[in-house]
């Protein structure tokens, strides 16, 4: 399992507006781009040296490639990360205020304390 | 010696500025009320006088990510630039441009050192709504200089509850050592119960209202000892699993000192999450007690 993973690909589409565009259109094209482009860039390293064994794993790259938030939050994905992203992702397809964050809370409404655990 | 001229908590709601600012038809309901207490709660830091802010709070998965993460940071740097584009995005938040205090900066860091916290340190440091917030509400002008304390409450593992606390008593103890004459007011923000990302989310009020409540009573009373008897790492997930934003209330507690009653206390209870002030006017500090807004 590579929560870290999960999360460094939620944070790094997540802070760039052409990404999050890219991602919203192409889920799995994006996907495949991103482990194979930029899973093992280190951030702070952004020329130079890489990292050579970050890969998702199955689950994760289905997860990411359909957009299933409810699975990244299955999965261990960290809550803040994958609201964050998807609130950019979709809030704009629904009417009502706050619309997609509620149907985001519904869909995970068969979930109780203890939530999976988001420790990397 | 420097003096501590108000200790402030609060939370740190960022839709504050899109519903404060909105006008006609955008305007929410709820802003006239949650605007009068703001502005309620501002006199309270505006009475102070204050030089400097020292300002805590928490980086969002900002600057600060999971491959160098932090427990507890200091920035110093001459200047923070502030806000990031997913803010601007989903909040409607303003890029804002603060000076800092390199000297208090340097010397919390030397001395918070010295007294038993590896505290990181930041020269080049990017600040998100955690302290841009309680400026946009506390501090418009944004016309102090500031230095900023990030706290890890978002990345397991996390430092103890008691910890957060001890750290908030240093930075009081430190602040009131400073040598010179500056009046320093040390603002920190946190949540109450809050979740994101999980089924709780964006109920019509925060997931977990008798935590709220309790928590409401120990910030105001100053009882931390019932805070820290009641609150654990693993405790916490269960009033919402963004719950561990208390522990910078902690902090505060520690700040304000424990069993000293706040001068000025208000709340709001909106959905989502449970909007909370909390204002201290330490022995000395010259500032005139607000009576409560509750």
């Amino acid at each position: 399992m590579s929560k870290y993973l999960l999360n460094k690909f939620l944070y790094t589409i997540d802070r760039d507006p052409e990404l999050v565009e890219r991602y919203r259109a192409d889920p799995s094209g994006t996907v495949a781009w991103w482990e194979a482009e930029q899973a093992n860039v280190i951030l702070n390293c952004p020329s130079g040296e890489r990292s050579t064994w970050l890969a998702f794993t199955d689950a994760e790259r289905q997860a990411l490639a359909t957009h299933d938030y409810v699975q990244l939050f299955e999965l261990g994905a960290h809550n803040f990360l994958t609201l964050t992203l998807f609130i950019a992702l979709f809030e704009r397809d629904y009417a009502e205020p706050l619309g997609f964050q509620r149907e985001y809370a519904v869909r995970l409404s068969h979930w109780s304390v203890p939530y999976p655990d988001i420790s990397t | 010696m420097a003096t501590v001229a108000a200790v402030i908590a609060s939370t740190h709601h960022p839709f504050y500025y899109r519903a404060s600012t909105s006008t006609g038809t955008d305007r929410p309901p709820f802003a006239d009320e949650w605007v009068a207490k703001i502005e309620a709660f501002r006199q309270t830091l505006t009475q102070a006088r204050p030089d400097v802010l020292v300002m805590v709070g928490s980086d969002h998965f900002h600057q600060l990510w999971l491959d160098n993460m932090p427990q507890f940071l200091i920035g110093k740097a001459p200047f923070y630039d502030a806000n990031f584009y997913n803010e601007e995005r989903e909040f409607g938040l303003p890029r804002m441009f603060l000076k800092g205090h390199e000297d208090l900066s340097a010397y919390l860091l030397r001395e918070g050192l010295d007294a038993g916290f590896d505290l990181a340190f930041s020269n080049e440091l990017r600040i998100d709504h955690s302290i841009t917030c309680p400026l946009i509400t506390l501090r418009p002008e944004a016309d102090l200089p500031i230095v900023p304390i990030y706290t890890n409450i978002f990345a397991p593992p996390m430092p103890q509850p008691r910890r957060f606390a001890e750290l908030g008593r240093t930075i009081r103890r430190l602040v009131e050592a400073w040598p010179g004459e500056q009046r320093v007011a040390i603002i920190g923000t946190g949540h109450l119960s809050l979740e994101l990302g999980g089924p709780r989310q964006f109920g019509p009020h925060g997931p977990d209202p008798e935590f709220d409540r309790k928590a409401v009573g120990w910030i105001a009373s100053g009882d931390l000892d019932s805070a820290l008897a009641e609150v654990s790492l693993d405790s916490l997930w269960e009033p919402g699993n963004a719950t561990h934003g208390f522990m910078d209330f902690m902090l505060m507690m520690g700040a304000a000192g424990a069993n000293v009653k706040a001068d000025y206390t208000d709340s709001l209870d909106l959905f989502h999450t449970m909007e909370a002030y909390f204002t201290w006017y330490p022995d000395g500090a010259g500032g005139t007690p607000e009576q409560s807004g509750r």
